[in-house]
């Protein structure tokens, strides 16, 4: 909220020789972040003087109406300025600036010649004064004597601090309470402005013509005070000190008997409503709105009301949301005389529900979801009451009350728990001078203190509560800097070590790695040719974009996104990846559970909590076009193909300690003639290849684009390797080309090759492949290469294995040795 | 045969001339034949030590193997001489442009978020942390209640929240990693010391500073005996590692349903200070409902973005940047440039 340092001053000594910034500084310390420093009237400099209105002469012909006004400004001669604005008439008080005054944005006021006229000088608007927003016309005073300072009038010159109030400190969006923190964080005299003595005295005027009042739901509210006022002034104008504080706290000042009430929720706290009690019919009551099904607020809309909603009704109709917004039907006009002022302590959740249901936040609401001081409710009205007594001239009737006594709350705390907490010893001065500064009533003087709590701080409850206010007010500065270190020895996970080795694999071989938002299209996943799994979208029920609203159910379709954007910005050669997480809505899901968190909830909950979240993948993807090795003086590069992304995605499983086949799919949105399945114990976990032209074409993406996805989280954990065993004997090695029919896979042959050649076959290497020889055949050549533990290998004993492996391929191929 | 000094002297003094005026190694071989190999004048007279008179043999002996040392010696330097000659003349023929570009592969590089999550993992992991990770598609217990983050508080509204359809499954789009947390405290027995990064959502639209998904790194510990004085050492330990010695943290008191008390941590960074993150002792009531023993252990929580960190520490000023995925940004970082 926002808040006026010449108010807070009222309450707390400030050393004069603070700067704003210092006082701000104390603010933060204890909590309080102040967003922004206003400095009001900083660049305004006078002489700005109240004048009064003598006449005014309408100029014609020009391109909007303008008045040549005469004031007197307490100096016996007429001054005439031009003006253009009319919200004004002869004799009324307006704010004039001479020349020789400045006003901000360096606007230096001098006498000038302007439509035919001398203006000397000129009368000034909110706006102009940079003292609000409000420039529909200029400033009319209520008050003020001619020819007097302008700027003491009005109380222009003042530091305006805008502070967030964290939401457990309700207590905090008054003058009171943020005075007394700052007192607390200054370690200064602060004095509260809850008065209770007024409202004793008001408490014991009885009338049989008081507006009564009673809390028919007592789970909505404790306490309400209803003070009922008669013969109001209600057209007296607000005093300008009044009107300047609301306005400086960042309110508009409305009428009187709505400024009292607003005036006196800033100064203490505590939400104020005023009734034209002409208008109640009945006494007042605090009821859930059950058959009241609708009410139009001061917004002027008209709301349905949902029966749980906390209103105040008289006998007919509900009157106001509670602690919400009033009704329009009760409102208090310029031909109200009585009044009906209410101050209750509402229960906080019902006013937050009022207020989320009906989407309305009012100051009002604000508040009292962050709970206000229940002992304020009789105070306040009190107070509010005595203010229409004196500025709008009413005469107090009664009051009506419907309360539930307030019990006093008495704890004890240890400060050797605090301090072992907290980490500090604190002293028993320390701890007493900490919590008597919040309010509290500390008695004790030993290691275990007794503290009465205060109305306004129900958010003290635990041990820790205290330990917080204690190691606030003493400055979160004295706590000391201890490093603790692990127990159970650290390290990451094999999965996690997966992760960052295949993420820095990629990096290393000119992959960029993206992170993407999980978001997709219906379209992106009808053009892809998503279906079983990769089809069962999870919905997003609020998404950012209805044209997004699924969670992803692969990684491709938001490579190919970011791969396009790429393109668009001229990217030419680009190889991008992704390692994140997949959703799919394909196991049913556990009954969805909201236990209490009193306690651990049973392991049965627990367990139905676990399984009611879906399974999520961990995938790699990637997608690849133009060139890997880059085109340059040396000649042309080489461009990324099917087989690149094959490759790349075969080094990847193998990363992982996976033994694995390859098989050919036609895996959408993958080339149906181009695309590699691989599989780990029989399951596919990563296809890999060349995208569908369909898709390619649709994408506008480059011919020829690649792209490969694995399962991260679907390949098994490898186990601790033993280290292989290196031979330093000689190996032997013998090539062998093979003709086989073209539909049989390089992969078969070499198995074959492999079964055969017998266990001294070290290496196996595809080392050519020629499709020309016609006949619907091709020709394979590999070399084998042998190794022995213990021995040299002889060219004869290697010929026999050689044979025995192209037998083998004879067999299974049927692979003829080329000739 | 008979020897001669002067004939031994005079064979040196011609050797010696002819090493020193060869040109080439050509004419070095020509040379070598004449005066140094065993067909030379000095070698033959070497031969014929065998055939003198004893009493003469040690006095010319002496005297043919210092000439022949000699020669060899100079033959051996101008062999030399000449080879660099020859070296010197060939290599300049074969001299390239070595600023000529090298064949390039297309250049890659892990995402900064990548970087930064291995670093921090990396520091606490020498601090004796695991690493906790969990489903960012969560259940709202887990994301809130557990937190004591009760059903009507403002976070829980489709304002903020991701919620995924069906409803009534209670599953948001995590909000924070906190729910890492929890698992943790419901699947482990303390001691606990975790770090949790991960990828997080709330309905922000995406602007120069907000991403609707982003990403942050929590820690947790639980621990007998654990204060705020180990939370601040932390938060201290850690700010240093990731911005350098000489920044300093401060902690400035705050609320989260979570913590109590709670903070918010702000650096010295380059000359002023910057809101980093939040902190606080773990609340009693999360303790309560994972089943923690209070009595006995008391912890520390606290969270910062990566993406805020990443902006601060590398002075990116637009979050487009790190969500758009151009990867002349991802390539400016490699594979891990700090």
């Amino acid at each position: 909220m926002k808040i006026p340092l010449s108010w807070l001053r009222e309450y707390v000594t400030v050393p004069a020789k603070l700067t704003a910034e210092q006082i701000a500084q104390a603010f933060v310390k204890v909590g309080f972040e102040v967003e922004q420093i206003e400095y009001q009237g900083k660049d305004l400099k006078g002489p700005l003087l109240v004048g009064k209105v003598l006449s005014i002469e309408e100029l014609s012909g020009h391109k909007k109406p303008i008045r040549y006004v005469g004031l007197d400004l307490g100096d016996k001669k007429t001054r005439f300025v031009i003006c253009g604005a009319r919200n004004f008439k002869v004799n009324d008080l307006v704010v004039v600036a001479i020349p020789g005054a400045v006003l901000p944005g360096n606007f230096a006021i001098s006498a000038r010649e302007t439509y035919g006229k001398v203006s000397d000088g000129m009368i000034c608007s909110a706006k102009e004064l940079g003292i609000s927003d409000d420039h529909a016309g200029i400033i009319v005073l209520p008050e003020g004597k001619v020819g007097s300072d302008a700027l003491v009038l009005l109380d222009i010159s003042d530091v305006i601090f805008d502070i967030a109030i964290n939401p457990d400190r309700g207590y905090a969006m008054s003058v009171r309470g943020l005075a007394r923190e700052l007192a607390g964080s200054l370690k200064s005299k602060y004095v509260d402005p809850a008065d209770t003595k007024i409202a004793k005295k008001l408490n014991s005027i009885k009338s049989n013509k008081a507006v009564s009042v009673k809390i028919e739901d007592k789970s909505g509210a404790d306490q309400i005070f209803i003070r009922t006022l008669a013969k109001v002034n209600v057209k007296k104008p607000t005093p300008i000190w009044m009107s300047r504080r609301i306005e400086k706290c960042g309110m508009r000042s409305i009428s009187l008997a709505v400024d009292i009430t607003n005036y006196v929720m800033l100064e203490l706290g505590q939400p104020l409503h005023a009734f034209d009690a002409d208008l109640v019919d009945g006494g007042l009551r605090v009821v859930r709105a059950g058959k009241f099904s609708k009410i139009t607020t001061l917004d002027k809309v008209e709301r349905k009301l949902n029966p749980e909603n906390l209103v105040i009704a008289d006998s007919k109709s509900a009157l106001a949301l509670a602690g919400t917004m009033g009704g329009l039907s009760s409102e208090v006009t310029s031909s109200t005389t009585r009044i009906a002022l209410e101050a209750a302590h509402f229960d906080p959740m019902s006013i937050a529900k009022n207020s989320r249901f009906h989407k309305l936040s009012s100051e009002a609401s604000r508040r009292i979801e962050r709970n206000t001081d229940p002992a304020l409710a009789e105070i306040a009205s009190a107070r509010a009451a005595s203010l229409l007594v004196d500025l709008a001239g009413a005469q107090y009737v009664g009051t009506a009350q419907s309360v539930i006594a307030i019990k006093k709350r008495k704890v004890k705390i240890s400060i050797a728990q605090i301090s072992k907490f907290i980490g500090y010893n604190y002293t028993v001065k320390q701890v007493k001078d900490a919590l008597t500064l919040i309010g509290c009533k500390v008695s004790g003087s030993s290691a275990i203190l007794t503290v009465e709590i205060p109305t306004w701080r129900p958010d003290l409850i635990t041990s820790a509560d205290f330990s917080e206010e204690i190691a606030r007010l003493n400055g979160y500065e004295l706590i000391p800097s201890r490093l603790p270190i692990g127990k159970n020895g650290g390290g990451l996970t094999q999965m996690q070590y997966r992760k960052r080795q295949i993420a820095t694999m990629l990096a290393d071989q000119g992959f960029s790695e993206v992170v993407n938002y999980p978001f997709v299209s219906q379209e992106m996943v009808d053009l892809l040719g998503f279906t079983g799994d990769r089809a069962k979208s999870f919905r997003i029920a609020n998404p950012m974009s209805e044209d997004f609203p699924l969670l992803r159910t692969h990684l491709i379709p938001g490579l190919l996104t970011t791969l396009s954007r790429n393109i668009g910005r001229g990217g030419k050669d680009l190889a991008i990846f992704e390692i994140g997480t997949v959703f799919r809505n394909t196991t049913s899901l556990g009954k969805a559970s909201l236990p209490d968190i009193n306690k651990r909830p049973s392991a049965k909950v627990i367990s139905d909590i676990y399984s009611g979240v879906p399974k999520q993948m961990l995938f790699v993807g990637a997608v690849a076009a133009g060139e890997k090795i880059l085109s340059n003086w040396q000649g042309s590069g080489q461009a990324f193909t099917w087989s690149d992304a094959i490759a790349k995605v075969v080094e990847i499983v193998e990363a992982t300690g996976n033994e694995f086949e390859i098989v050919s799919s036609d895996l959408a949105p993958w080339h149906p003639g181009r695309c590699a399945e691989i599989k780990v114990d029989g399951k596919p976990v990563a296809h890999a290849g060349e995208l569908h032209p369909r898709v390619i074409a649709a994408l506008n993406l480059p011919e020829r684009t690649c792209a490969f996805a694995a399962i991260l989280s679907e390949l098994p954990l490898a186990k601790v390797s033993a280290a292989p065993k290196i031979w330093n004997l000689p190996a032997t090695v013998q090539d062998v080309a093979l003709v086989v029919a073209s539909s049989v896979s390089a992969v078969s042959v070499e198995n074959a090759l492999r079964t055969g050649a017998g266990d001294l076959l070290e290496s196996i290497t595809l080392f050519d492949r020629y499709d020309q020889i016609g006949d619907g055949k091709v020709s394979l050549a590999f070399t084998l290469s042998f190794r022995a533990s213990d021995r040299t290998l002889t060219s004869d004993e290697v010929a026999k294995y050689r044979d025995q492996a192209i037998a083998s391929a004879t067999k299974s191929c049927g692979a003829v040795l080329r000739s | 045969m008979s020897l001669q000094q002067g004939q031994i002297a005079s064979d040196l003094a011609l050797a010696l001339k002819a090493i020193s005026s060869a040109t080439d190694l050509e004419d070095l071989k020509q040379v070598k034949i004449d005066h140094v190999g065993d067909k030379s004048a000095l070698a033959k007279a070497n031969q014929a030590l065998a055939t003198i008179d004893a009493s003469q043999r040690a006095e010319f002996g002496k005297l043919i193997g210092s000439a022949r040392t000699e020669v060899n010696q100079a033959f051996e330097k101008k062999s030399n001489e000449l080879a660099n000659l020859r070296d010197s003349k060939v290599l300049l023929t074969e001299k390239v442009d070595v600023t000529l570009p090298g064949r390039r592969t297309l250049k890659g590089g892990l995402h900064p978020l990548t970087i930064l999550t291995n670093e921090i993992s990396d520091l606490f992991i020498g601090l004796g942390y695991k690493v906790a990770e969990g489903p960012e598609l969560e259940s709202e217990w887990l994301n809130f209640d557990a937190l004591n983050i009760p059903a009507d508080h403002p976070a829980r509204t489709m304002q903020d929240t991701f919620f995924v359809e069906p409803l009534d499954a209670k599953l948001v789009l995590r909000t924070h990693t906190s729910p890492v947390q929890i698992r943790t405290m419901l699947e482990q027995k303390p001691p606990i010391y975790v770090i949790c990064p991960g990828k997080t959502y709330r309905a922000d639209e995406l602007d120069a500073t907000h991403t609707p998904v982003f990403h942050q790194v929590e820690g947790l510990v639980i621990d007998e005996g654990i204060t705020m004085a180990d939370l601040k050492g932390t938060l201290d330990y850690f700010a240093k590692s990731i911005f350098g010695s000489e920044v300093t943290t401060r902690l400035r008191p705050s609320f989260f349903p979570f913590t109590e008390p709670s903070a918010e941590v702000d650096i010295f960074f380059n000359g002023r200070w910057i809101e980093w993150g939040g902190c606080g002792m773990v609340n009693e009531k999360v303790l309560i409902a994972c089943g923690v023993d209070t009595k006995k252990y008391s912890g520390f929580a606290f969270g910062m973005g990566l993406e805020r960190t990443l902006m601060v520490k590398h002075g990116i000023t637009d979050m487009h940047d790190i969500v758009e995925g151009d990867v002349r940004f991802t390539q400016s970082f490699g594979v891990g440039k700090k």
